[in-house]
């Protein structure tokens, strides 16, 4: 397993959605992405679009104006 | 065993779409979708910026049909290659600036590319005849099909009963007798389709699904265009359309003026790419200015507009605080401008 940084700050959704579908892409199951946002419409968009394509949230964190979601990387082909 | 077909669905977010999936679904074929972000999309952005819409719930609608239709979903970021669509239309905007022949064409075009490289078999929109005043038209619709390349991999669930078979409907992987014949723009069809299929609940964007169909926001980025001299523009820009009151003044400069506190706070970030006004003697707004060569009179204006809209537009002069783009800054006091001395022509 490894863990992974995403730097989406300063973008606006669906943005940081896109391009934490993008860098899944790369990425093998069990492994875990961070994001780090700034636009809280991503508290809503980044855990709907896992559910739907079979990842995992494993925790959301606010620090200052900072969104950091934590991402297990599902085992979907 | 048969082989499992495979479509994809163009998702906006919007009823149309999710009946049409619905019913590609109800047929046993595999769906997926796709959406595509142009940098106008009303999805997002906005709801971020504007304080009073952050207590609103809110929700990607594409990614929300998706989950209620549980099918995966495909956001792809078209911006770059979208400025071509928006600055050079084949079949010219419609009602505003919105090209939407040339982009409808465009977005199967693009969905076409993504089923070759993903091995599906064929592509489905919401599409109803006589809908749209432009894209939907019986004579419009072959124009999709064959500009983009899909030709007869394009099926439109809710009105292919209307149209000629497809290549799916000959093949029998869809079975056109369970297809549709809408048209027009009645919504009662979609609304029994609906409850058919038990849905309760779906999304209508106001006003179409991008900002280029809004009459206000087209005026802004006509007058872009006009003031450089030439069609063209970066997603900072566009996106700064979206925020602010825009004004004006002068022929070289505008400013765009925060209507409220999150609109300030996003404005914030800009703050390098553009010389800025902040009232500090009043509570105010954020102002920045768009524009080059600014004499002391322009500023002096400037000034003075952004004073009339912040609490100190009836004291006889309000203190700003004036910054560089390096971040130096120095204060003026003004008298702000009064109500009637603003021409109508000013606002954008
Ligand atoms: S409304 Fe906008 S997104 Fe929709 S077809 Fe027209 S130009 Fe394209």
């Amino acid at each position: 397993m490894n863990i992974h940084q995403l730097d989406a700050r300063r973008l606006l959704c669906p943005l940081p959605v896109i391009r934490t579908q993008d860098r899944v892409k790369a990425l093998q199951p069990g492994d875990v992405l961070q994001v780090t946002c700034t636009d809280p419409g991503v508290k809503n968009d980044i855990p709907a679009w896992c559910r739907i394509n079979g990842h995992e949230i494993e925790d959301i964190s606010e620090q200052d104006d900072e969104i950091i979601i934590t991402i297990k990387v599902g085992d979907i082909s | 065993m048969s082989t499992q077909r495979k479509a994809v669905s163009l998702i906006s977010g919007g009823f149309d779409s999710m009946l049409a999936t619905k019913t590609i679904m109800e047929q046993g074929i595999h769906v997926e979708g796709i959406n595509f972000f142009t940098g106008f999309c009303v999805e997002g952005h906005t709801h971020a910026i504007r304080k009073k819409d952050k207590e609103k719930p809110k929700r990607n609608n594409a990614l929300w049909v998706a989950e209620q239709l549980g099918i995966k979903m495909h956001i792809v970021d078209v911006i770059e290659e979208y400025k071509d669509i928006v600055i050079n239309p084949s079949h010219g905007y419609g009602q505003n600036l919105n090209p939407c022949l040339d982009c409808k064409g465009f977005m199967v075009k693009k969905a076409l590319q993504w089923i070759q490289e993903n091995d599906f078999d064929f592509i489905i929109t919401g599409e109803v005849i006589g809908q749209r005043p432009m894209s939907q038209r019986k004579d419009t619709m072959p124009v999709i099909a064959r500009e983009s390349g899909a030709g007869d991999l394009l099926l439109r669930p809710l009105c292919a009963k209307n149209l000629p078979e497809t290549l799916p409907e000959r093949e029998g992987w869809v079975d056109r007798d369970k297809l549709h014949d809408f048209s027009g723009r009645s919504r009662k069809p979609q609304m029994a389709l609906a409850a058919e299929f038990g849905i309760e609940e779906w999304a209508q964007p106001a006003g179409g699904c991008c900002f280029l169909t809004d009459a206000a926001y087209s005026k802004k980025l006509a007058d872009m265009w006009q003031t450089r001299g030439e069609k063209r523009y970066e997603l900072d820009d566009i996106m700064m359309l979206k925020v602010g009151r825009h004004v004006r003044p002068r022929p070289h400069f505008k400013l765009i003026i925060g209507r409220e506190e999150g609109e300030n706070n996003f404005m914030q970030g800009y703050r390098k790419q553009f010389v800025s006004l902040k009232t500090v003697s009043h509570a105010g707004p954020l102002a920045l200015i768009d524009g080059d060569n600014m004499s002391d009179e322009d500023i002096q204006l400037a000034a003075s507009i952004v004073a009339r809209f912040s609490q100190g537009k009836a004291a006889d002069e309000v203190e700003l605080e004036l910054r560089s783009k390096e971040g130096t800054s120095t204060t003026m006091k003004v008298a702000p401008m009064l109500a009637d001395d603003m021409p109508e022509e000013w606002y954008l």
